[in-house]
C-alpha cells in the first residue's frame, strides 16, 4: 500500500485513511450510509447533497454525518 | 356546516392537537406504536451523529414516516444560540424541513430556556426562512419578544422538563394566551391527563409531550389517554363553561313537588 495515496480524515470524531480524491460521495457509499437520511458537514459547512461527487476530501477534513434520532 | 377546529402552525393544518417526542423509549417499536396510538401528526426529533462503526442500528425514520407524520427537528442538549443554529441548519439539509422546534437550555439541572439565546436564534432563523416553535419561558414579556422576531409558535413550558409537575404558572399562561394569536402549546413539565386537559382549558392550542408518555407504566395507555384529554380539554374550552358559583344551584326544578 502507498501511503503517499493515503489521506487522514476524520469523521464523527473517528479518524480514518481514504485514497487521495476520495469525494465525499465516496465516503458516503463507503459507509453505506442512506444519503437522503442524513446531512454532511465539511470542516463546519453544510454540504449540498447534490453536490457530493463534486467535493473532495483533503488532509485533516473534518466530517460531520448526522441523522434523526428520538427526543423530546 | 359546522368549521373543523384545526391546529394551524405556519399555515399548516393538523388535526390533533397532540405533539409528542420521540425520546426515552424502550425501543423505536415501542416508540412507533405509542405515536400511533396517541394520534399526533407531529413528532419532535432530535439530530445526532451517525455511529459510524455500528450500521446495523435501526434508525428513526424506518419506523417513523417522515412522509406521513411532520418530524419536528429539535435543538435538544444544546446550550447556545450557535449549537442550535447549527443543529437545524443540518436538521433542515436532510430533508427540506422548515418546521423546527428551537429549544436553547440554560441550566443542565433545571433544563430551563436560556431566553437571551433563544430570543437571538429565533430571530436569526426566522429571517433565513425557517419556522420556529420556540421552547421558552413562560414570561409574557418574553413570549412578546419572541412573536416580534418572527416566532411561528410560542411553547412555553408547564414544568421543568421530564418533571411531570404540571401547569406551575396558570396565570401567566392565560396572560399569553390573551396577548398572542400565535399558536400557544405547552411543552415540557406534564405528567398526567388531567395536566393536558388544564392546558387545553386554559386556551392552549396544543400540547407537547414526550416523558409522560414515554416513561409512563403503560405507555400506550397513557398515549390513548393523552389523546383523548387533549380533545376533551379543547372540547371543554370551546363550549363555553358555566361561571363558577360560590353557592348551589338546584338541577331539579321545584314547580311539581309534592
Amino acid at each position: 500500500m502507498n501511503k503517499k495515496n493515503k489521506i487522514k480524515i476524520t469523521v464523527n470524531g473517528k479518524q480514518m485513511t481514504v485514497n487521495l480524491k476520495f469525494s465525499v460521495k465516496n465516503l458516503i457509499e463507503k459507509l453505506k450510509m442512506p444519503i437522503s437520511k442524513v446531512a454532511i458537514e465539511l470542516n463546519r459547512e453544510i454540504v449540498n447533497k447534490k453536490n457530493t461527487n463534486k467535493i473532495f476530501l483533503k488532509k485533516g477534513d473534518k466530517v460531520e454525518i448526522v441523522h434523526f434520532i428520538g427526543g423530546g | 356546516m359546522k368549521k373543523k377546529d384545526h391546529l394551524s402552525i405556519a399555515k399548516k393544518k393538523f388535526s390533533s392537537r397532540l405533539i409528542v417526542g420521540t425520546g426515552k423509549y424502550k425501543n423505536m417499536l415501542e416508540c412507533s406504536k405509542a405515536i400511533k396510538i396517541s394520534g399526533a401528526e407531529i413528532v419532535t426529533v432530535a439530530v445526532r451523529r451517525v455511529n459510524i462503526s455500528d450500521k446495523s442500528k435501526p434508525l428513526l425514520m424506518d419506523y417513523v414516516d417522515p412522509k406521513k407524520i411532520t418530524y419536528l427537528p429539535n435543538t435538544a442538549g444544546c446550550f447556545t444560540s450557535d449549537e442550535a443554529l447549527r443543529t437545524l441548519r443540518l436538521a433542515r439539509e436532510i430533508g427540506g424541513w422548515k418546521l423546527v422546534k428551537l429549544e436553547v437550555l440554560g441550566d443542565k439541572k433545571n433544563l430551563f430556556p436560556d431566553m437571551i439565546e433563544t430570543l437571538k436564534s429565533t430571530e436569526i432563523l426566522s429571517k433565513e426562512g425557517f419556522k420556529v416553535m420556540v421552547y421558552c419561558n413562560d414570561d409574557p414579556l418574553m413570549t412578546k419578544r419572541l412573536e416580534n422576531v418572527g416566532a411561528s409558535a410560542i411553547m412555553p413550558l408547564a414544568a421543568p422538563i421530564g418533571s411531570g409537575l404540571g401547569i406551575q404558572n396558570k396565570l401567566n399562561i392565560k396572560i399569553i394566551r390573551k396577548q398572542t394569536k400565535l399558536p400557544l402549546i405547552i411543552d415540557a413539565g406534564i405528567g398526567q391527563a388531567s395536566d393536558a386537559v388544564e392546558a387545553m382549558e386554559l386556551g392552549c392550542d396544543g400540547v407537547l409531550m414526550n416523558t409522560a408518555i414515554a416513561k409512563a407504566k403503560n405507555p400506550y395507555q397513557m398515549a390513548e389517554a393523552m389523546k383523548y384529554a387533549v380533545v376533551s380539554g379543547r372540547k371543554s374550552y370551546l363550549s363555553g363553561r358555566i361561571k363558577p358559583s360560590l353557592f348551589g344551584s338546584s338541577s331539579t326544578t321545584n314547580k311539581g313537588l309534592v
